[in-house]
C-alpha cells in the first residue's frame, strides 16, 4: 500500500520580510503592515527597484525587517527624503512608512507639501493615535478625552485642541492621486489595506501625483489593553472619528 | 570661459558645470540668485534637479535623501536659514553621505541683517549641530574662488563621504567680479557600494542611517568618525601666504577680509611696518601648524573678522601663547576698511600690546 503525501504551501514568509525577530509589541499592526508592504514587492516583483524611507517612532527600525535598500529619516522628515530620492530616481519605485506624531506632528509641513507637489511617492501613514516609541504620548490623532501620558484626564479639545483628520486634509490637494483609509484589525480589512498598498505602489508608474494609505492601527501597550481588546476599541472607537474607505480615487477610465 | 558675475551666480554656475544632479533650496537674502540662476539655467542645460523646497528644514532632508543614492546634491542658504539645517547635516556627517552646502553669511544673531557677515564661524567649524562631527569648510575671498571651491569642494567630499560647506558671506555673494570657468564636467554617477539605489540580488540591502542604537556600536561609528577626521587633517589643510616671509606683525583673516586686510598691509608697508596676511582657506581642517611656523620670526598677529571674535580662538591656540594675538572685528553687517584694520595695527603696536 503506497501513501501519496500532496504538500500545499498555504502559507510562507515573503521573501523581501527579512527573517527576523522583530521589537514590535504583541498584537501590534505594524508587523501586519510591513508583512502587507512585502507582499506586494514581492508579487510586483519590484524588490531590486524600491527603496523605503522610514521615520522616528516605532517604526523606527522598519529597515530592519523589509528587504529593500532604506533611508532612515529626520523626525517628520520622511517625505523630503523621499522626495530627494525620487527626484533623482525617477524610475524607482519610493515609499515612506510614517506614524501619526512623524506625519501630522513634526512633519505636517512637510507631508502637505510633498503631497502638494504631487511627488510620485507612496506615503503609508500609521494612525493609532498615540505615540508608541516614547511611551504613550498625546498624539494630534489622539482621540477626545482619550487618556495618555500627556493628557492623563483625558484630551481635553478646549485646549489640546481637536484630533487632526490629515488625510482628509490631503485628499484636497490636487497633488495627491489616491487617497484612502484602511485598517489591518480584521481577516477582510487586512485584505483591502494590501490591496491599497499595491495601488499606491502600482500607481507610481503613471506619475500622476503622491498615493497616501493611511491604516488605523492600534496600541496595545501604551493603550494599556490586551491585544484583541484594543482591536475592539479601536474598531469601536477610532474608526468612528476616522471612516474607513478611499477618501480620492482616481478615475481609472482616464487613468 | 571667463566672465563678469556675481558671486551667488558663480557657485551656481560651477554646480552646473561639475554636473550636479540636484539642487534643493529655500529663497533668503542675500543667496537668492542661486536658485533663480538654477532656475533659469540648469535643467534645460544638464537636466540638473533644480527643486524649491517649503523650507530649509525640508530642504537639507531632500539632500540627506537624494545624498543617500550617491548622486552630486547640493543646497545654499544663508545664517538663518543654515540654522536652520542644523539637525539635518548632523545626519548627514552621521550617515557620511557626500554633499555640499553653501552659507552666504549675514549678520546676526537673529534675524538680523542682510548685510554680510562672518559670524558663524563658530556654527560651522565648531559643531552647529548636535554630537562630534565635523564639516570640511572651505572660506573662498573671490568670486573666482566661489567657482573653484564648488568643483573641490564636491572632489572632497566623494573622496571622504563627508559633507563640505563653503563659508562665504553676503558681500561676496553679491559683488560681480572676473571669473573664468572650468570646462562643462558630464553628470556621471559612478557605482557606490553604500548608496541606497534598489537592492539587486546579488548584495545585502543598503541602509542610511544614523541610527545606532548599542552604546557600543555607537562608539564604533564615533571613532570611524574621528579616524576619517584625522586623515583629512593630514591631507586637506589649505592657505594662503601673502607677504609673509619678512613680516614683523602678521594679519589673520579669512573670506573676502583678508583681501580688505591685504590692502591694509600694503599702505602699512609704504609707511614702514613689515606687515604680512595669513589666510586660512580650509576652515577645517584649520592650519594652526602653518601659523605657528610664524610665530618665531613675528611679533604678534591682529585678527581681523566681521565678528565679535570666533576664529581668534584657533589662531590662539595655533600660536600657543608665543606672541599676542589681538583682535579688530566689525559687526552687524559691516565691512572693515584698510584704514581702520591698519589703524587698529597701529593702536595695538603704539600701545605695547603688539
Amino acid at each position: 500500500m503506497s501513501v501519496e503525501m500532496i504538500e500545499t504551501k498555504v502559507f510562507e514568509r515573503p521573501k523581501s520580510l527579512i527573517d527576523t525577530e522583530m521589537h514590535y509589541c504583541p498584537g501590534c499592526g505594524h508587523g501586519v503592515a510591513h508583512r502587507l508592504i512585502t507582499e506586494v514587492i514581492d508579487e510586483m516583483g519590484i524588490q531590486e527597484e524600491t527603496i523605503g524611507v522610514a521615520p522616528v517612532g516605532c517604526s523606527v527600525f522598519a529597515y530592519n525587517y523589509i528587504d529593500v535598500d532604506f533611508s532612515e529619516a529626520a523626525h517628520g522628515r520622511a517625505s523630503a527624503v523621499a522626495t530627494g530620492i525620487k527626484r533623482v530616481l525617477p524610475e524607482k519605485y519610493v515609499f515612506s512608512y510614517q506614524g501619526d506624531g512623524d506625519l501630522a506632528a513634526i512633519g505636517t509641513g512637510e507631508t502637505i507639501h510633498t503631497c502638494n507637489r504631487g511627488e510620485n511617492i507612496l506615503i503609508i501613514f500609521i494612525n493609532n493615535g498615540i505615540y508608541g516609541m516614547t511611551g504613550g504620548q498625546m498624539a494630534p490623532t489622539t482621540l477626545p478625552k482619550m487618556k495618555s501620558t500627556t493628557s492623563p484626564f483625558g484630551r481635553d479639545t478646549k485646549s489640546m485642541g481637536y484630533p487632526l483628520k490629515i488625510t482628509e486634509l490631503i485628499a484636497a490637494l490636487p497633488g495627491t492621486y489616491y487617497v484612502t483609509r484602511q485598517s489591518v484589525h480584521k481577516p477582510l480589512n487586512v485584505r483591502r489595506a494590501k490591496k491599497a498598498i499595491q495601488k499606491g505602489f502600482e500607481y507610481q508608474k503613471l506619475n500622476k501625483g503622491t498615493c497616501f494609505v493611511e491604516i488605523v492601527s492600534n496600541c496595545p501597550s501604551n493603550w494599556k489593553m490586551t491585544p484583541v481588546e484594543s482591536n475592539q476599541w479601536m474598531d469601536k472607537h477610532m474608526l468612528d472619528y476616522y471612516p474607513l474607505g478611499d477618501i480620492k480615487a482616481p478615475n481609472l477610465k482616464e487613468a | 570661459m571667463i566672465k563678469l558675475m556675481k558671486g551667488n551666480e558663480a557657485l551656481a554656475e560651477a554646480a552646473i558645470r561639475v554636473g550636479a544632479d540636484a539642487y534643493f533650496g529655500y529663497p533668503i537674502t542675500p543667496q537668492s540668485e542661486v536658485l533663480e540662476y538654477l532656475a533659469r539655467e540648469a535643467e534645460q542645460r544638464t537636466g540638473m534637479v533644480v527643486l524649491q523646497a517649503e523650507s530649509e528644514v525640508a530642504s537639507i532632508n531632500m539632500v540627506y535623501g537624494a545624498a543617500g543614492t550617491g548622486k552630486k546634491v547640493w543646497t545654499s542658504s544663508s545664517s538663518p536659514g543654515i540654522s536652520l539645517m542644523q539637525e539635518g547635516i548632523s545626519y548627514i556627517a552621521s550617515a557620511e553621505l557626500p554633499c555640499l552646502i553653501v552659507n552666504v553669511q549675514r549678520g546676526g544673531p537673529g534675524l538680523g541683517t542682510i548685510q554680510p557677515a562672518q559670524s558663524d564661524y563658530f556654527q560651522t567649524v565648531k559643531g552647529g549641530g548636535h554630537g562630534d562631527y565635523k564639516l570640511i569648510v572651505l572660506a573662498p575671498a573671490t568670486v573666482q574662488e566661489m567657482s573653484d571651491f564648488v568643483k573641490l569642494s564636491f572632489e572632497l567630499a566623494f573622496k571622504y563621504r563627508n559633507p563640505v560647506m563653503i563659508l562665504t558671506d553676503g558681500a561676496l555673494g553679491q559683488m560681480m567680479e572676473k571669473v573664468e570657468f572650468f570646462e562643462q564636467q558630464e553628470r556621471t554617477t559612478e557605482k557606490l557600494d553604500w548608496a541606497t539605489v534598489g537592492k539587486p540580488e546579488d548584495r545585502e540591502h543598503n541602509v542610511i542611517t544614523s541610527l545606532h542604537i548599542k552604546p557600543d556600536k555607537m562608539e564604533e561609528i564615533n571613532i570611524h568618525l574621528q579616524k576619517k577626521y584625522s586623515t583629512i587633517t593630514e591631507n586637506e589643510i589649505r592657505y594662503e601666504e601673502i607677504m609673509c616671509d619678512d613680516a614683523e606683525y602678521i594679519i589673520t583673516a579669512f573670506g573676502l577680509v583678508a583681501r580688505i586686510c591685504t590692502k591694509a598691509a600694503e599702505i602699512a608697508r609704504e609707511k614702514g611696518i613689515k606687515v604680512g596676511v595669513f589666510r586660512p582657506i580650509s576652515l577645517f581642517p584649520f592650519p594652526y601648524e602653518q601659523i605657528k611656523l610664524h610665530t618665531a620670526n613675528i611679533k604678534g598677529i591682529l585678527d581681523v573678522e566681521m565678528n565679535a571674535g570666533q576664529m581668534i580662538e584657533d589662531v590662539k591656540l595655533a600660536v600657543e601663547g608665543k606672541v599676542p594675538v589681538e583682535f579688530h572685528g566689525r559687526m552687524g553687517g559691516i565691512v572693515p576698511t584698510p584704514d581702520e584694520i591698519l589703524e587698529a595695527l597701529e593702536n595695538y603696536i603704539a600701545g605695547g600690546k603688539l
